[in-house]
This record gives structure tokens, sequence and C-alpha cells, in this order.
């Protein structure tokens, strides 16, 4: 019995729970815990992908109850590969948060920090409905956290609005499982793909509600238009760590949606006829035009980068809602690649608006920044990476997601919006690169022009710097840089095996006989072994729960 | 030597100058110069199997998938297009490291020319579509980069910006165009795509795919109506400008052209496009080259027509044309990139590249002045210089063009290009070398090293060479004309000559040179005109369209991410709402089958009283204590409720956490206004209104149509009912399940509630040490205070209660896993015990009596939980499965103990810690704030009247 496949759970859980036992006090302390754990969470997502890899579908039931009845959970190719993405973000994220001094910068950063991560490798790895939605909570519950992170008017201002927004989801997520739970008596969702299948044509409508309800909440998560109004002040305000980890919580949405519409709703079942086809690729679509439309009109870098996250899902729920093998696929890497692309870009922000010494983030001119020309250099690769220019894999995603369009009726819509909503964002990132890196100079060369008849002397006495401006960030940007060449140059086997992961979805059969066949604990006499045999078992729990259990809320509260 | 190497050379060699740049300005010239030179040595190793008519491949499979594959192929065309790119580039490099001053950073500058060059090599030795984009991108990114290299100049960022847009967008259609033709063919490589002219010419996809592919040519080769951004590249240092702008990179959509020629030639489109666009760019570019008074603008437009020129004869579809083409690519390579580094020479000699402000060079300049004057009397068209034969060839095609049906129209406006092209290269040499020397020069100017100098006269030799013995360049000429060709069209016979006879083109040309010589002699009445007639400038356009939709782009975006968090709340309604509505209607459903339970009045009653206070909410809801009130009774109704429908657990559960939650909402509300402020107006709380009544009419729509049916399917309820006791070994099933087959989601339960505490007190740490501090210490409360705010009798009751609450917490603990009760229950209760004390007795009071942290306490709660759970692995069994047994110790009953109780107890100590931490931290703001800090336990204490009751330590830190 292998046990590694609740390790990415219990594991950060486990930490943050020591971190704030004994280290809450002690920095140092949290940050060599943290990132302790951190790195063997990554090691440890390598070996559940690894064995993934194979097509071998692991099962593990918690409390050894047997599924559906108890809670389960599965990694498959799709759920391996999204907790081994966190972890390694994660890593790099902490790196950054450590070298940049944000996690000194508030209180509980690391046990927070360590909770976010379990609740984004519950919301992979479970096999439950209602325990995604436990996951869900954990993880929007750390986020609000991370969020507020070291506060400010402004922060706190977005945090409010990305908190009730999410409550609003939530709600939603429970009436959509409240609903499920009602219409087929499960939330397990193997089991859930089993019964809905069996569902025909008669009394539809509730189970309808409900898809569309859940796939709302998944939209809400993946901030698909018109539901994507959290996110761009909640990513630009977000310290930036939080928001470069937060690269990976709108991937959440779009898994849900991969997971449960292909696994519990596909598109050809009597129940789900007619239900995404229609809003869900003319959302995308909007999504993405909107957000690159964001990108041109954002008068910050940190605001800039936020609706280009828009953007990006737009782009992943297009190459979704085609739903095709082709499509699914190429949305897996897209979403890869974009996760590594914003993170980078977040990052490379605050590095920005922590070395400009007036503006902020604003997009104005403003005297060169120290390190200037690597920190644009940088900027360049990650903006080509986001805008999808080549050489990156934002060039390469959306060359797939193209060609995964192309088989469909809206060919000329795809191809038109996706296109065209790449020049505004190259336009809209070229302002503003040149504005930030480029138009320094010119400040710097009027600003010399002025001063340098007196300043003369000055100059050498200004040379002495204050202080170096931290490396650790940096590295932590390159090894995101460093990632994203991989994945362009590595895209042959990557997308061979993100091709095996959406056969792998698209022929669920396997994923539902592993869940339900499962065996769980053996139920025996509960007092079999060390007691008397003769005395029934059965009949106190007639008596006891008859009148205590009559709740069919499964185990909410 | 590999394709793949000298491909991959220039950008393995881009990371050279950066590094040798700190070996001086020297060393990192050089080692630029080697690697391209490496690389063309690499390249002509293949000449002689190119010139037998072999093909040159590499393949290495990419993304096998989609069809992206780094294959790449070498024949005659992209022969010479490599030996361009990689021999003007060498002449660039050396003219480059002496142009360049010292304050300019060469490093950088190589960088990125070198990342242009690969780029420009991959194009052309490029067999597979999609990588041919990659790399087609990859200059438009390199020349952003090179456009913009003096980033203090706002020209050079603005016609960076302006040269990434254009391009940007034609290879963004382009893209588009590509796909379509890989879909065509069903393949992405070049090789195949060229074997299927029938196929693709017959597809319905020809056209759309042809548009897409040229607006990319046109965009990179600027054609009209593109041409525009061309001009504006030259705020770029003048090697730049010599290499990209007039050698290479603007000749990418021309090669694209040639080497599509055989697929997309030769339809009625192909030539009503290429052809118009490619004619009135020649005239057009060359009109405007005319009168522009900078050289490098002059120089540009006139690259601009000498292109419209190519395009021209690639667009007639005929093979006499390509090869006309491909001759005056040669050529054209030649004259013009001379032409540009003598420019780019008086620029670094004079210090200004203002004709007006020149003249008079020849006897300052005397070897610039003599390949300036050769290289532009290439460019006029003149015999014995190369310029004249390629430009004969291409009046020849134009005589037998017909275009619209009108067959004098392509003759006429192919003389009016060349007449144009021969007065603007008479004026270039007239206007700056002619004329007397002037004394006003920025500078006085020299004849520069010959650094700068050799590269421009290698070339001039190369034109009076082909000028005057065609016959050399014609071997190449025809290997590449035939690879342009491929199997579409035969290879034309004749020669390339200087005499053809008096042919029609020869009158054309005579025409041209005389009429280009008299507008030089009335040039300056001419320009006067020119300078008064208005004509649209591209740049005010270009620009103002960027500024207006970044502009249309912020209002929108503005508009939409206003902030209004009530809007987006709308938004999310209607949404919802009418999806789900959309769902139901379209879905079908049965009839109410499920039997009701009559309704009693008492139920009745608590049920109107629900729906009473809910409705008044909605109108008090601005006065808060009101509000709180009012969701009070709300949360006990729904408790009693619980209990009503046999379900004690929950309303346990129910009712505790709504004691608590209230008591915590009261102390915040001590920091709050007490009644919330009216934001909007009456239109829009209808508006609102409406739409929250639409929410509500749905979640209670789709309640009820739950409950009047009968389960589809049989709920799984049924197992967990009858295995609770066999399995979990407790008889509440609800307890059960929480903390046994459930228990997993009770783990992720209780760290939510334990996160929730950490960042109330995150959040009240961050905020006491932002602003919000001062405004707490100075803050007055609104309210008249109690005068007695711990009153005696209170603070007894609550101490004799204390040991009586803590009892009963352990009890309900104990009880749990057969009898309502449980961990959660019991930590809420035990939490408002101690609750009980804070309020009674006073935060200060009761604050120092706690001994242990509660962050500890909700450390250690997910710590014994998730121990519980991990302790199952020793048993070799999953995370949190739950053992049990029964136990005797002679003088008590029997008794069962399990696991999960440790579970329970994490559970338990969770909660207890999460609401005394949140409790801790409003207890913090409420010491900053002005309220009174007791020092006592009670504000009236007889006992302390008494003269022997010793002093208190004091008020503790922070109190006023």
């Amino acid at each position: 019995m292998t046990h590694w496949i609740v390790a990415p759970i219990v594991l950060p859980a486990m930490m943050a729970a020591i971190i704030v036992l004994i280290a809450r006090e002690h920095l140092a302390l949290q940050r060599v815990l943290s990132m302790a754990a951190t790195v063997a969470l990554a090691l440890i997502a390598a070996g559940l992908a690894w064995h993934a890899a194979d097509g071998t579908i692991a099962v593990y039931l918690l409390g050894d109850w047997q599924a559906p009845f108890g809670i389960v959970l599965v990694a498959d190719r799709l759920s391996t590969t999204f907790v081994l993405l966190t972890a390694v973000l994660a890593v790099i994220v902490l790196l950054y948060a450590i070298g940049s001094g944000w996690d000194g910068r508030g209180r509980h950063f690391h046990a927070l920090f360590q909770f976010q991560l379990m609740g984004i490798a519950g919301a992979f790895l479970t096999g439950d409905a209602f325990n995604l939605f436990v996951f869900f909570e954990v993880l929007l519950i750390a986020s609000y956290g991370l969020m507020l992170h070291s506060g400010g008017t402004e922060r706190y201002r977005a945090g409010v609005q990305y908190v009730v927004y999410n409550l609003l989801g939530s709600t939603l997520f429970l009436f959509a499982l409240g609903t499920i739970y009602a219409e087929t008596g499960t939330l397990n969702m193997a089991h859930l793909a089993q019964r809905v299948a069996e569902i025909g044509s008669e009394a539809t409508g509730g189970l309808r509600v409900a898809a569309v309800l859940l796939l709302l909440v998944f939209a809400v998560k993946a901030a698909i238009l018109p539901l994507h109004f959290w996110l761009p002040g909640a990513y630009a305000h977000a310290p930036a760590p939080v928001a470069a980890l937060f690269a990976v919580m709108t991937k959440i949405g779009a898994y849900g949606i991969i997971r449960v519409y292909t696994l519990v709703f596909p598109p050809d079942l009597a129940v789900t006829q007619g239900l995404f086809d229609t809003w869900l690729l003319p959302g995308a679509l909007l999504t993405l035009a909107l957000g690159m439309i964001g990108v041109l009109g954002s008068r910050g870098l940190d605001r800039l980068v936020a609706f280009a996250v828009i953007g990006s899902m737009g782009m992943l729920m297009a190459s979704i809602s085609v739903f095709t093998e082709k499509g699914i696929s190429a949305a897996l890497y897209y979403a890869i690649h974009s996760t590594l692309a914003t993170a980078a870009l977040f990052l490379l922000v605050d590095v920005v608006r922590d070395r400009r010494k007036g503006p902020s983030a604003r997009l104005t001119a403003a005297p060169p920044i120290e390190g200037g020309a690597l920190i644009a250099g940088m900027f360049f690769a990650a903006a080509i990476a986001m805008t999808g220019l080549p050489p990156l894999s934002g060039f390469l995603g959306k060359l797939l997601i193209l060609d995964a369009a192309a088989q469909t009726p809206a060919l000329a819509w795809v191809w038109a919006v996706i296109l065209g909503s790449s020049l505004v964002a190259v336009v809209g990132f070229a302002r503003a690169g040149s504005t930030v890196f480029w138009k320094s100079h010119e400040v710097a060369a009027d600003q010399a022009r002025v001063t340098d008849p007196e300043e003369e002397q000055g100059a050498h006495e200004a040379a002495d710097p204050p202080a170096r401006p931290p490396v650790l960030p940096l590295v932590a940007i390159g090894a995101l840089l460093a990632l994203l060449v991989a994945v362009t140059v590595l895209a042959g086997p990557i997308t061979r095996y993100l091709g095996a992961t959406t056969a792998q979805l698209f022929a669920p059969q396997p994923y539902i006989s592993a869940v339900l066949e499962k065996a769980g604990k053996e139920i025996a006499d509960p007092h079999g072994a060390g007691h008397a045999e003769g005395e029934a078992a059965e009949a106190p729990v007639e008596d006891h729960t008859g009148g205590v259990a009559q709740d069919n809320e499964g185990g909410s509260h | 030597m590999s394709l793949f190497l000298i491909v991959a050379l220039p950008f393995l060699g881009a990371l050279l100058p950066g590094l040798m740049i700190q070996a001086g300005r020297r060393i990192c010239g050089m080692a630029t110069l080697a690697v391209t030179l490496t690389a063309l040595v690499g390249l002509l190793s293949h000449l002689p199997a190119v010139a037998r008519g072999e093909v040159v491949q590499a393949r290495l499979p990419w993304l096998p998938d989609l069809g992206l594959n780094a294959n790449f192929f070498l024949d005659g065309l992209g022969m010479m297009f490599a030996c361009l790119i990689l021999g003007i580039g060498a002449l660039i490099i050396i003219y480059a490291r002496y142009y360049l001053e010292r304050s300019d950073n060469m490093g950088e500058f190589f960088t990125y020319l070198l990342l242009f060059q690969g780029a420009m090599v991959g194009i052309v030795l490029c067999d597979n579509i999609l990588m041919l984009l990659i790399f087609w991108e990859l200059t438009s990114l390199a020349s952003f980069l090179l456009i913009g290299y003096w980033k203090h100049l706002p020209e050079g960022r603005q016609g960076a910006r302006m040269a990434l847009a254009v391009t940007g967008m034609g290879g963004l259609a382009m893209i588009g165009g590509m796909l379509l033709l890989g879909q065509i063919v069903g393949s992405y490589d070049l090789t195949a795509i060229l074997e299927n002219r029938e196929a693709i010419q017959a597809s319905p996809m020809y056209l759309p795919a042809l548009i897409l592919i040229l607006l990319g040519c046109f965009t990179k080769s600027a054609q009209f109506p593109f041409h525009f951004w061309l001009p504006h590249a030259m705020a770029a240092p003048t090697p730049v400008s010599a290499y990209l702008h007039s050698a290479t990179m603007v000749k990418a959509g021309i090669f694209l052209m040639a080497r599509m020629w055989p697929v997309l030639s030769g339809t009625e489109a192909w030539f009503a496009i290429v052809t118009t666009a490619g004619l009135i760019t020649m005239v057009l570019g060359a009109l405007i080259a005319i009168f522009k008074n900078d050289l490098k603008a002059l120089l540009a437009f006139s690259t601009v027509s000498h292109l419209g020129l190519i395009t021209m004869l690639l667009g007639t579809g005929t093979p006499y044309g390509a090869m006309a083409a491909v001759f005056h690519i040669i050529n054209h390579a030649t004259f013009k990139a001379a032409l540009f580094m003598s420019a780019g020479i008086i620029d670094h000699e004079a210090h200004t590249r203002h004709i007006p402000a020149l003249g008079g060079l020849r006897k300052l300049m005397p070897i610039t002045f003599v390949f300036a004057t050769i290289a532009s009397l290439s460019m006029a068209g003149i015999p014995f210089f190369n310029g004249f034969l390629s430009k004969e060839m291409m009046l020849e095609e134009a005589a037998h063009t017909t275009l619209f049906d009108t067959p004098w129209l392509a003759p006429v406006l192919a003389t009016i290009g060349a007449l144009l092209s021969a007065a603007y290269s008479f004026r270039y040499i007239s206007h700056v070398f002619l004329g007397p020397v002037r004394d006003d020069y920025p500078h006085k100017p020299h004849d520069p090293g010959f650094g700068m100098w050799g590269p421009p006269a290698f070339l001039t030799v190369l034109v009076v060479v082909i000028g005057v013995a065609p016959f050399l360049a014609e071997p190449a000429v025809r290997l590449v004309t035939s690879a342009v060709l491929g199997n579409a069209g035969e290879l034309p016979g004749g020669h390339l000559a200087i005499w053809h006879g008096v042919t029609p083109a020869l009158k054309m040309s005579g025409i041209a040179v005389l009429g280009g010589l008299l507008i030089l002699l009335a040039w300056h009445p001419l320009s006067r005109a020119w300078e008064a007639t208005p004509r649209p400038e591209a740049k005010t356009i270009f620009d103002g369209v960027i500024r207006g939709s970044a502009g249309a782009a912020g209002w929108l975006t503005q508009r939409l991410h206003d902030g209004s968090l009530t809007r987006y709340a709308l938004i999310f309604m209607v949404a919802v709402v009418a999806l789900g509505a959309h769902a139901w209607f379209t879905g079908t459903a049965t009839a109410p089958n499920r039997e009701l339970i009559p309704l009693e009045p008492l139920p009745a009653a608590g049920w109107l009283l629900l729906v009473t206070a809910a409705v008044f909410l909605v109108f008090i809801h601005r006065n808060r204590l009101l509000a709180l009130v009012m969701m009070g009774v709300i949360g006990l109704m729904v408790s009693i409720a619980f209990n009503y429908l046999s379900a004690p657990d929950l309303a346990l559960t129910q009712i505790s956490v709504e004691v608590v939650t209230i008591i915590l909402m009261l102390l915040a509300l001590n920091f709050l206004p007490n009644t919330t402020p009216v934001e909007s107006g009456w239109p829009r709380r209808i508006r609102d209104g409406i739409v929250a009544l639409a929410g509500g009419i749905a979640a209670a729509g789709l309640t009820y149509t739950i409950l009047v049916q009968n389960p589809v399917m049989e709920p799984i309820s049924g197992y967990h009912l009858e295995n609770a006791y066999k399995g979990g070994g407790g008889h509440n099933v609800v307890n059960v399940i929480l903390v046994d087959i459930r228990g997993f989601d009770t783990f992720g339960e209780i760290i939510v509630l334990g996160i929730a505490a950490l960042i109330i007190y995150a959040l009240t740490e961050a905020l006491l040490r932002g602003p919000v501090r001062a405004r707490l210490i100075k803050r007055r409360p609104d309210q008249p205070r109690s005068g007695d705010a711990h009153p005696l009798m209170m603070v007894v009751v609550t101490r004799v209660m204390l040991p009586v609450m803590l009892m009963v917490g352990l009890y309900i603990f104990l009880r749990g896993h057969n009898e309502p009760g449980g961990g959660f229950i019991a930590g809420l209760v035990v939490a408002i015990a101690v609750v009980v004390q804070y309020m009674a007795s006073g935060f200060a009071w009761a604050d120092e009596r706690i001994r242990y942290p509660y962050h500890g306490i909700i450390g250690s709660g997910v710590f014994v939980a998730g121990l519980t759970g991990i302790g199952a692995w020793f048993a070799g069994a999953p995370f949190l499965t739950s053992a049990f047994g029964y136990f005797r110790i002679p003088p008590m009953e029997e008794f069962e103990l399990a696991t999960a109780m440790a579970f329970d107890l994490g559970v338990f100590l969770a909660v207890v810690g999460a609401v005394m931490l949140s409790l801790h931290s409003f207890s913090r703001i409420a010491r900053l704030a002005d309220m009174p800090v007791n020092e006592h336990a009670m504000d009236i204490d007889p006992s302390r009247e008494m003269p022997q009751s010793h002093p208190s330590e004091g008020r503790t830190e922070g109190g006023t």
C-alpha cells in the first residue's frame, strides 16, 4: 500500500501546523522548514507523476472506506501533472519570497503558504466532488490570507472584493453539489460518472442545472467572462510571490472543467445536450479579447499582467471548449506554459516596482533601475512568452490551439480572435516595456543634461551604492524562464505525454473501475475479536441511529 | 557543415558579444565577425552540391504531433539569400565596429544583430512553414530591439513599436495563412507543399490563405499600404538600416513570395493583388523619396520603391518575371547596402544627414563620393552598372503585362517608377556631393578609415563587375530562378546581357533617365509644390490609431473594472440565474412525486418567524446592531429546524456556531459605524432588488423542485447508516461520518477554521502597524460607555459557570461517538466558556490568565488530527483509517476506545484555538482603541477598597 498519494496533502498540512506550533516567531526557521517541505513536495510530486506516466491510475481510499462511500484520492496523469506543476512553481516562488523578504512583511506567511499548497494539491488529487469543495475552501481561505499578506489600504480594498466574490463562488459550489447529490445520490466523481450516464432523457432538468452551476463555479475560478471581475484587482495588488503562485490557481478552474466535463458530464450524454457548446466558446473568446484589451488599456504594469492572465485563461478555455482530444491536450500544454509565464511576469513586475523609487508599477517614465538591462531582457523574454510570440512556448501553445480549432465550425472566429488579440497584446506589452525600460534612458539623459555642470563631483560620491539588491529574486525569475525554455525545447515529448493524458481522460472507464473496484476495509462485526460473539451488534444500530442521522448532507456542516 | 549548425551558429554566437565586450571593442567585433564568417564558410561548403542542383537537407523532429519540425533544406534560392544575409552581414559587422560610438553598448548591439542574422538564415533555410513562422517573428523581434537600440531617442522607441506592430500583425496573419495551407496539404513541410500546386489552388481555402500569407509578406517587405513603417525604422543606427531594412529583413517577404511562387502564383488573385501592390509601391515610394531631405529617409523610400518593383515582377507569374526578380534582388542588395553605408559615413563624419545642409562633399570625401556615385547610378539604372540590367528586364516584363485589361497601364507605371527612381538617384549624387564646398557643416567631413569605407567599396566593386560582365552572374541567377520556379514553370531562354537591341524596354529606360534628369533640374520648384500639397502622414495616422485604441481599451477596461463590487455581484447573479434557467428550461422535468409531510402549526410558526426575520433584515440592514439581532433569530430558527427534522448534531453545531459568531461580530461592531451609509439612489436599488429577487427565486425554485421529488437514484447514505457502527465503531452516524468515513473533509475544514484565525491575527498585526493604529488611538467612542462595564454579578456568575461549562464541553466531546456531540461542538462550547470570561472580566484581565498561546492550540489541533491519520500508516492502512476496540477496567462499565477520538481531539483543539485567536485579535484592537481597559476583573470591587489589598501591576501596555 503506497501512501505517497496523500503525501502532497498531508506533508504541507503537517508542516504548516509545525510552523505555527514551534516556529511562528522565528523567520529563519520558518524559511528552512517551509523550503524543505516544498522541495520534498516537488520530489514527491515528481515521483507520483513518474508512477502515473505509464497510465497507472492509483487510487487511495481515505480511512480505507470503500468508494463511493468514503473519500478517494486519484493519481492519474492529469492530476499528477498539475500537482507537479504546482510544486515546482511553489519552490521557485518560495525562493523569491525568501529572497525578496516578502515573507517577513507580515505574519504567518509560510504557514499560509503551506496550507495553500495543501489545498491546491488536494483539489487536484481528490476524486470526490464534496472533498473538492473542501479543498477549494482550504485553498481559497489560505489565498485570502496570502493576498492580504502585509496589508496596505489598496490591498485591503482589493482583498475584500476578492474574498466576497469568492464567497459567492463557494455558495454557488454548495448549491451545485446539493443539487447533484439530490439528483444522483452520490458525490464520488467516478460513481457520478456511472450514474449520470444512466440517467435517461427524462427528468434531466435538475441535473442540467447542477452541471451548469458547477461549470460556473469553475468558470469563476478560471476567470471566464463575465465571472472574472475578482481577478484584476486581486492579482494586481497581491504580494508578488502570491500573485505568482496564484498563476496556478486559475488553472484549478480549468482543471475542474476538464476533469468534470470529461468524466461526469461529457458532451455526448442526453443530459448535457446543448449545455456548454453554445456559450462556453463565445465566453472564452470574449475573455481572451477582453484580457488582451486590458493589457493594452492598463496604466500599471501589475494590472497589465493581471489582464494578461485573463487573456491567457480565455485562450485556454477556447481550446478546452473545442472539446476534442487535440483541443484539451493543447489546453494542457498552454496551461503549463501560461502558469510559468505569468508567474515570471508577476515576479518581474515586483522587481521593477521594488527598484523604481517613485512610480511603483505605474506606466510612466522613471530613472533607470539598477540592473535594468538584465531585468529588461527578462521582461522581454517573459512578454514574448506571454503574448505567444516565437520562439518560446507561448507560440507553440498558440499553434497547438489554432491547429486544434481547425476542425471546429467556428474556425474563423477562433482564429480571428486569437490572432487579433495576440496583436493587441503585443502592442500593449511593447508600449509598456518601452515606457518602463527604454524611456527611462531618456529620463536619465535629461537628468544628466540638467544636472551635469554642477554635479560632476557629486557623481563620485553617489557612485557608492546604498546596498546591492538581492540576487535571489532574479535567480527565481531566471529559473522560471529556464523552465519556459525547457517547455519549449521539450515540446515534443511534453505534448506526447499530454496527448496520452488526454487520451486517458477521453476513455474514462479505467478511471471509474479503478475507483469503484478498489476494495476498502472489511467491515466485520465490531465486537468480533475481543468480544463475545453472541452479542448482536445490529440491534443498537437500529435503535440509536433512527433518530440521529436523517440528514442526507453527506458530512457537511 | 550541417544546416542545423549554420542556423544555430548565429544564435549561439549571440552569447559571445556580450561576454567579449569585456575584453574590448576590437575583440568583440572580431568575435562577432568570426561567428558570421564561420557560418558563411559552412554555407559555402554546400555550394558545389547546390550548384549541381542537389538539395541539402537536415531534419529533426520537434513537435511531430503538430507537424512542427526543425527541418531545413538548402537549394539555389536559399543559397542566394543565405549568402546575402551572411555576406552582407559580415561587411556590416566590420562597418558597425567603426560606426558605433564609445558610448554605445557594442556587446548589446552585436548580440541583437546576431540574433537577427540567425533568424534570417532560419527563414531562408527552413523546410517547415511553422518553423518558418518562428524565425519570421523572431526577425520582427530582433528588428524591434535594433530599431529601439538608442533607447533615449523617442523616434527610436516609436519606430521600433511601429515596426513591431505592423510586421507583427503581418506575422500573425501569416500564422493563419500557413496553418490553412498546412490544413489543405496535410503537411507543414515546405517541400511537400511545393508539390501540391493543384490541390492548393483548387481548395476553397486558397484565397483566404493567399491573402493572409500576402499580408505577412507585404507588411514585412513594406508594400503599399504597409510601407509606412520602414522609413520610421530608420531611427536605428545606420548599420541596422543597411542590413535589416534594405538588404535582408525587408526581403524576407520577397523571399517568401518567391519560395511560395510555384504554388501560389499564376492565379488571377495572385496576379491582381501582388502586381498591383508592387506597382503602386514602386511609384509611390519613388515619388516620396525624391522629396525627402533626410538621406536615410530618401534611401528608405527608395528601398520601398525597389521592393515594390521586385514584388511586381513576382506578381506577373511568368518565369521571366521571376528571373528578373531574382536578379534584381541581388543587384538591389549590393547597391542599396553600399548606399546606406555611404549615408552612414556622411552622417558619421558631417554629423548630419540633412541633405540641404550638405553638398560639395565630392572634394572633401573623394572615396565616399566615388562609390556612392557608382551605387547611385546603378540605382538609377545607368548602363554598365548592375541596376541597369535588372531594370531593363523589369521594363521588358512590364511591357508584356496587361493589368486590369489595360495594356498600357503596367508599362506606363513601370516607366514612371523608373523615372522617379532615376530622379532621386541623381539627386543623391548632385545634392550631396556636387556643388560648392560649404563652410557650415556641423562637423568638417573627411573620408573615414578603411574599416568604414571598405565594406561599401567592396559592394561597389560587385556592382560594377556584374554590370559590365553579367555573364558572370548568369549561372547563379539561373540556378536561383530554377529553384524559385520549382516544377511550375520552364526556365526562360536568353542570356543576361547589356545589349538586347533597341527594345521597348530600352526606350522606356531612356525616357526614364531623361525624365529623371529633368526632375532634378526642376527639383526646387517641384519640392515647394510637393510641400504645399496636403497628404496623409502615415505616422500621425498610425499613432492616432494606436493611441485611440489604447485609450478606448483603457476606457473600456476602466469602465468594466471600476471596482464596484455591487456591479460585479450583479453580473455574477444575472449570469448564474440566466444560465441556470436556460439549463432548466431546455431540460425535462418530472411531476412532483414525493409525498409531502403535513404542515403543523408549530413548525409553521417557526417558518413564519424565519421568513419575517429575513424580510425584516432586508429593510433594517443599515442598522447593524439590529441586523445582527435578526441574524441571530434566523440562525436560531435554523437550529430549531434542524432539530425538528431529526438532526440534533447539526442543531447543536448550528447553535453553538451562532453563539460564537454573533459574539465575535458584536465585538467587531465595536469598531464599526452603527449604520451602513446609503450609497446608491433608488433606480439602482430597484435594479439591484430585482436581481436579488431573481436570485432568491431561482434558489428557492431549485430547492423546491428537489424537495418535491424522490431522488432519481438511491442515495449512498444508506451505506453510512448501515456501516457506521460496524465499520466505525460509533452509533452516532453523523459523528462517524465526520471523524471517520469523511474524516478527511473534516481535516480540511478544521484547517480552514485554523487558517481563518491565523489570517485574522495576521490582519490585525498588519493593521496595527499601519495608519489604522493612529486612528484607533485617536478614536473616541461615539456613544456613552457603560460606567460599569464589568459588573460584579456577571463576573462572579461566569466564574462559577466556567468549570460547569468546561465539564459540559468534556461531556459533549466524550459522548460524541455514540450520541449527539463531538469534538467540533465541544470545541465551540469550551470556546464559549472562555469567551464569556472575556466578556465578563475584560480583555486584559482574561488575556493575562491565558497560559497557552492560541497559535499553538490551532497548530497542535491540526497536528494531532494529522498525526492520528498518519498513525494508520504504521498499521499498514491508509491515512485516517480508524481502529477501535472495547475495553473494560474492572470497576467501570465496558467502554470503547477509538482512534477517531484522537482525531476528534484535534478537531476540538483547532476549534478552540481558532475561536480564541480571533477573540484575542479583536481584543488587541480594542486595547489600542480608547476602550476602558480594566486592570481588575470587576469595575466595582468591594475588596479593592480595603487598604491591605496590594496594588496591581498597573495598566497593560497600549492602554490609555
